[in-house]
């Protein structure tokens, strides 16, 4: 097997290994995410997944300009994921002019991050959509069907390994595991704010430090995020850490 | 967080006006009268676990499966606020024994059949837990889940504003917004609790109590605090800072 064709098959052995006893929402989300980068022609991918009411919340991004340009769908209401996740189908454009046209002010703001093409993938259980995975190009032009159905493979294994567990109904799977996702998304952010403040780093960093610590340790990113609030982790430690690893530059 | 119905609720339980206190005893009572259970309970939790504080019940037997709980160490409440998830029993002659060995007996001795436990949490901001009781075996259908996580959310922000919170205003109107998602009012949370060095459930109050005073909303707030235009830590805390003043004369 070539190099690629091993990741691949390493990362549906992943989506798919949810039931083990240390599961981890956010991490799981974290790994379709960078793996959907690794694997597609793709230049970034974001995550949107949908509380009980059908709100929209982001949720694991491949980096930061992603993140920004899914929380910026949600906030103007207008974008490909947004198209995706109330149709329940893929979503994308041949071209720019095809995309402003679909989304202007998506667009624009697509550009200025430097990206030139996004499409969006559903995530999807039978009749329920419940997110969707959003991949962004620096180059223009759609994502190639080959890898679109990579894409949406590796998003349909992710949704299935997200909402099974064998003795609850369909609604209370849902229910309890996005449940436990949005509360993991919320720790990891009053994490960040915690680490932010103490080290004086902007909140992208903070996330960055939190990460490669997480990591270069093997542990999980929500255990992190814990112990960052319970001050069981030592700020110290994180930052030496970082610097020496990864080049991450501090600030202060 | 941000769900219309969620907000509706709210509205409804403070339109009797009175006390914030009586708003857990007006919340259990309005969601017996929403969903197809015959009790609803809600008891505080801490990081620690039960606080063994019952905030409200809509009768004695709800008021008791509460206390149960607390004193045996186990139990859906227990199980769902250490987990951060909703602990769904459907029926308890089948599945309750094997799972709560001591809990599970009496309560079927107590004539309860069913029992369906919603965590009140804001991340890592632990308050409490909504417990539903039914005498009758038998799942919440889709549509009655989606309505109980509402009343679970509408219940954060009732108990969130029961907390021990000196220098905030008692206003009645800052009660009843429903929490705002935003990752930004997450971030600014953890910011304002390193500042102030205070817990993460005092400083969404203080950072919710600030919105409302200033007559802006929490996410615009929080999006001062986390570009550090504004600190909680060099003023009046939570109310109106030095700082703040000086920005928006």
């Amino acid at each position: 097997m070539t190099s690629r064709e091993e990741l691949l098959a390493a990362t549906f052995v992943d989506l798919a290994d949810t039931l083990v006893a240390d599961f981890d929402v956010i991490d799981f989300l974290h790994t379709l995410a960078t793996r959907s980068v690794e694997l597609l022609d793709a230049d970034a991918a974001g995550i949107m997944l949908a509380d009980h009411d059908g709100g929209l919340h982001v949720m694991a991004s491949s980096a930061e300009e992603a993140r920004l340009l899914e929380l910026y769908e949600l906030q103007n209401n207008e974008g490909p994921c947004l198209d995706c996740f109330r149709s329940g189908r893929p979503v994308a454009r041949d071209d720019l002019p095809a995309m402003r046209s679909s989304w202007p002010a998506f667009t624009e703001q697509l550009q200025l991050l430097g990206f030139h093409s996004a499409q969006a993938l559903p995530m999807r259980l039978r009749e329920e959509t419940i997110g969707a995975l959003n991949l962004f190009r620096l180059e223009p032009g759609r994502l190639g069907e080959a890898d679109l159905g990579i894409g949406q493979a590796m998003a349909d294994v992710a949704t299935v390994g997200l909402i099974q567990e064998r003795s609850l109904a369909a609604s209370e799977l849902l229910a309890t595991q996005l449940q436990t996702a949005l509360t993991s998304r919320v720790r990891l952010e009053q994490a960040k704010g915690m680490l932010a403040e103490r080290t004086g780093l902007p909140m992208d960093q903070a996330f960055r430090l939190m990460r490669d610590f997480a990591r270069g340790r093997g542990r999980r990113l929500s255990d992190v995020a814990a112990h960052i609030i319970d001050g069981s982790i030592d700020d110290s430690l994180l930052r030496r850490r970082s610097r020496k690893g990864t080049g991450t530059r501090p600030q202060t | 967080m941000r769900s219309p119905r969620v907000a509706e609720i709210l509205s409804v339980i403070a339109d009797g006006g009175g006390e914030r206190a009586a708003l857990p005893a007006r919340l259990c009572a309005v969601c017996l009268s929403a969903l197809p259970v015959s009790g609803v309970g809600v008891a505080l939790m801490t990081v620690d676990g039960p606080s063994g504080v019952v905030l409200a019940a809509t009768d004695e037997r709800a008021r008791q499966l509460e206390e149960l709980q607390f004193a045996l160490g186990e139990g859906p409440c227990v199980e769902a606020s250490g987990g951060g998830r909703p602990v769904l029993e459907p029926d308890l002659v089948v599945a309750g024994s094997p799972r709560w060995p001591r809990f599970g007996a009496a309560v079927l001795d107590a004539g309860v059949h069913a029992i369906f436990a919603f965590p009140l949490h804001v991340g890592a901001v632990r308050v409490g837990v909504l417990d539903l009781y039914r005498d009758s075996a038998g799942r919440l259908t889709g549509p009655d889940l989606v309505e109980a996580l509402a009343f679970a959310d509408a219940a954060t922000v009732v108990v969130l504003n029961l907390q021990n919170h000196d220098g905030v205003e008692d206003t009645p109107s800052a009660l009843i917004e429903p929490i705002d998602g935003r990752a930004v009012v997450h971030q600014a949370t953890g910011m304002i609790a390193i500042q102030l060095g205070i817990t993460l459930a005092e400083a969404l109050l203080r950072l919710r109590a600030h919105a409302y005073a200033a007559g802006r909303k929490v996410s615009g707030i929080a999006a001062d605090v986390v570009d550090r235009r504004l600190r909680f830590d060099d003023g009046e805390p939570g109310i109106t800072t030095q700082r703040d003043r000086r920005e928006r004369p």
